[in-house]
């Protein structure tokens, strides 16, 4: 037994990599449902962005323009999610499951009519990802240079939306409103505020942060979209918003948490060296989702979701 | 109260909802630079036009019919079962292990065993979220979405290490003993001399799976367990003060949901593979949601519309193999569907609602 192979640096780095559009997801969905608005959609987006990113990168070659492209393409299926769930009230849920399957569908459809490589886009070159950033100093093996050095921006850029969540919902008057408006949409429609502006606009920071979490998939994790390529992640970044009980900084902390199973799925070895016992990768694979479970039982401390969550506020009665 | 004649409600509003689905998926197949009038001739050629296609047809539709009778009766307790999936991996377990590890003497016997026990497994799925609901207020469509991963590790899991036979490769069970094979469309018909292709997948559990829209049927609307659910999903207040225990009709309700999910197995499993695979379900559990939305929750509904999904879905499979639109053009004429019938519901609602009282008042203004 090696308890301490745990730790194993390329583990570490992996955790890193893996958690970072978990957690760029995690925080799309905590902004849309602290507003009252459900989103199992955020697979749909992820994927969509993780296609249209990958598309344009691949064709101008430019990583930053695919970044924009996964942006737009995630904005209009939050747009979709909006018109469905806010001007027209339907069922948030229902709205949220169409727009997965959706991008499941349509970004292989398109992908196969554009670059016809059996519904991929092709491999993307030097310039169309986001490269590595080695930061100064960094030339050892160590702790240093292995995970806190050596990723691309957009894991830096993830990991600073975190306090900048924090801040604007606890600090401003934004995110006061948009807390409110998510508990009790009376009190602030009573106080002359806009539900609906506030929740579109909480709809739409989702989309943004889908879409960048997309990107980073095809443009920076790997090169390149391939079918299905979210895996699951939007689910799994569902399960951390339940298992952080809407809060940033709990985000976090979950999100690793899961992209640190995710790393060790990948590594069994390592598992097997440090706990002596050999574990079943289909029983890491399914930690999240059981520990989500769990939580939501309520065993380990009560997840209490916003409470307008789901319902689509209603002006007159 | 009463904006619309109910034919509307029942008839037209899903129709127009199917034509802008269709509608927007044309424009895709254009955007892709196909022709959408002959897609549609293939598909219709490919689902319909012969009886080897009438044979898958009419399979992947008892695929569906289960599914959506499963959401169907949880709607109806307003519990939105999103765990089809899941719960109809589980019924396969079932009825694989049924069949492989019990000496079976005939299909008939065989078919009774394995109904049972696809029931038990897929409803057994769908008791953790339903208790978690009932008795800890979990939210039901995560915990069910968590159940559905929770399945596949499982399924991976006991193909990859138990059920597969010593030295194969491929993460399958072995092929089910003779006993347990079910007589196809092609041996049924065969009995009254009516010719059916031989080659088709539709079996028995077509007619398990329309006894399935009766009995659903009569449950929904002719017990007193039917008036119960559906007046807790119409208002949980309302059925408790009328002593109805919300905690029984969740468990019952998604019980039931579970229990019809996990035999669409009879059908995929045991009638078509004859042995149990990786990804059996292939995305029909989800299809039930389309399907349970497009039939409005009634039995009748959601036979039709399972049998337009198994157009669908065959003429899709056609279609990719005579066109280059790929099999997925399914899954976005699947979500279009979803998100008209289901999510912007209200959008071709409002309209139609303020054209039927315009018309309404005409008639009245002229005496």
């Amino acid at each position: 037994m090696d308890f301490f192979a745990l730790f194993d640096l390329a583990v570490l780095d992996g955790t890193v990599r893996l958690a970072t559009p978990l957690l760029l997801a995690c925080l799309a969905g905590l902004f849309s449902e602290r507003a009252g608005i459900f989103d199992i959609g955020l697979e749909g987006k992820m994927l969509a962005a993780a296609f249209l990113s990958g598309a344009i990168a691949a064709t101008t070659g430019n990583a930053w323009l695919g970044l924009l492209a996964g942006i737009a393409a995630s904005l209009v299926l939050s747009v979709i999610h909006g018109l469905a769930s806010i001007t027209f009230r339907g069922n948030q849920l229902i709205s949220g499951v169409a727009i997965n399957f959706f991008a499941a569908g349509l970004t292989v459809v398109v992908a196969q009519s554009w670059f016809q490589q059996g519904g991929r886009t092709p491999s993307l070159s030097e310039g169309g990802r986001f490269n590595p950033i080695t930061w100064i100093g960094a030339d050892g093996n160590g702790f240093y240079s292995e995970v806190v050095s050596g990723h691309s921006i957009l894991v830096y850029g993830a990991l600073l939306c975190v306090p900048l969540t924090w801040w604007v919902l606890y600090r401003t008057r934004y995110g006061l409103r948009l807390r409110a408006v998510g508990e009790n949409p009376a009190s602030v429609d009573t106080a002359g505020v806009s539900v609906i502006g506030l929740r579109y606009s909480a709809v739409v920071i989702c989309g943004v942060l889908c879409g960048i979490a997309g990107a980073y998939l095809a443009t920076a994790l790997q090169a390149g979209f391939v079918k299905d390529m979210t895996a699951g992640r939007g689910y799994i970044a569902l399960a951390a918003l339940i298992f952080a009980k809407w809060r940033p900084w709990y985000a976090l902390g979950a999100t690793t948490l899961f992209g640190y199973l995710q790393a060790l799925s990948l590594r069994p070895d390592i598992l097997e060296r440090a706990i002596g016992v050999k574990v079943q990768v289909q029983l890491l694979d399914a930690l999240p989702y059981i520990l989500t479970v769990v939580i939501l039982a309520g065993f380990v401390g009560k997840a209490i979701p916003p409470r307008a969550g789901g319902e689509p506020y209603v002006k007159e009665r | 109260m009463d904006r619309m004649p109910k034919w509307a409600d029942i008839v037209l509003i899903p129709l127009i909802s199917l034509i802008l689905a269709a509608f927007l998926s044309a424009l895709v197949m254009l955007a892709i630079g196909e022709d959408p009038i002959k897609a549609l001739g293939i598909m219709i050629q490919g689902s319909v036009g012969s009886s080897y296609a009438w044979g898958y047809t009419l399979y992947y539709a008892t695929n569906f019919i289960f599914t959506g009778l499963a959401v169907a009766v949880a709607f109806h307790a307003r519990m939105f079962n999103i765990g089809g999936e899941g719960q109809a991996a589980l019924g396969g377990v079932g009825v694989a292990l049924v069949c492989l590890y019990v000496p079976w003497s005939h299909w008939s016997v065989a078919l009774i065993g394995a109904t049972v026990i696809a029931a038990l497994f897929g409803a057994a799925w769908a008791a953790i979220p339903a208790f978690l609901q009932a008795k800890r207020g979990s939210h039901i469509v995560i915990t069910t979405i968590m159940f559905n991963f929770i399945a596949a590790a499982l399924i991976n899991y006991l193909l990859v290490k138990t059920l597969k036979p010593i030295g194969a490769m491929e993460p399958a069970t072995a092929k089910f003993p003779e006993p347990t094979h079910l007589p196809n469309m092609h041996d049924i018909l065969g009995i009254f001399g009516i010719p059916f292709s031989r080659g088709a997948p539709v079996n028995i559990a077509l007619l398990l799976a329309l006894l399935a829209c009766f009995l659903v049927w009569v449950l929904i609307w002719r017990t007193r367990l039917g008036y119960q659910l559906r007046a807790f999903g119409h208002s949980e207040s309302a059925a408790r003060y009328a002593g109805i225990s919300p905690t029984k009709i969740i468990m019952v309700s998604m019980l039931i949901s579970g229990a019809l999910a996990g035999l669409m197995a009879i059908n995929n499993v045991m009638g078509e593979a004859e042995r149990l695979v990786l990804n059996a379900v292939e995305g029909a559990g989800f299809i039930g949601i389309a399907v349970a939305l497009m039939g409005r929750n009634h039995p009748f509904g959601v036979l039709l519309a399972a049998l337009l999904f198994g157009v669908l879905y065959q003429g899709g499979a056609e279609l990719a193999l005579a066109t280059s639109i790929p099999r997925e053009m399914i899954v976005v004429i699947q979500a279009l569907v979803i998100l008209f019938t289901g999510a912007l519901d209200n959008m071709v609602r409002m309209p139609l609602e303020s054209l039927f009282s315009v018309l309404r008042r005409k008639p009245e203004g002229a005496k």
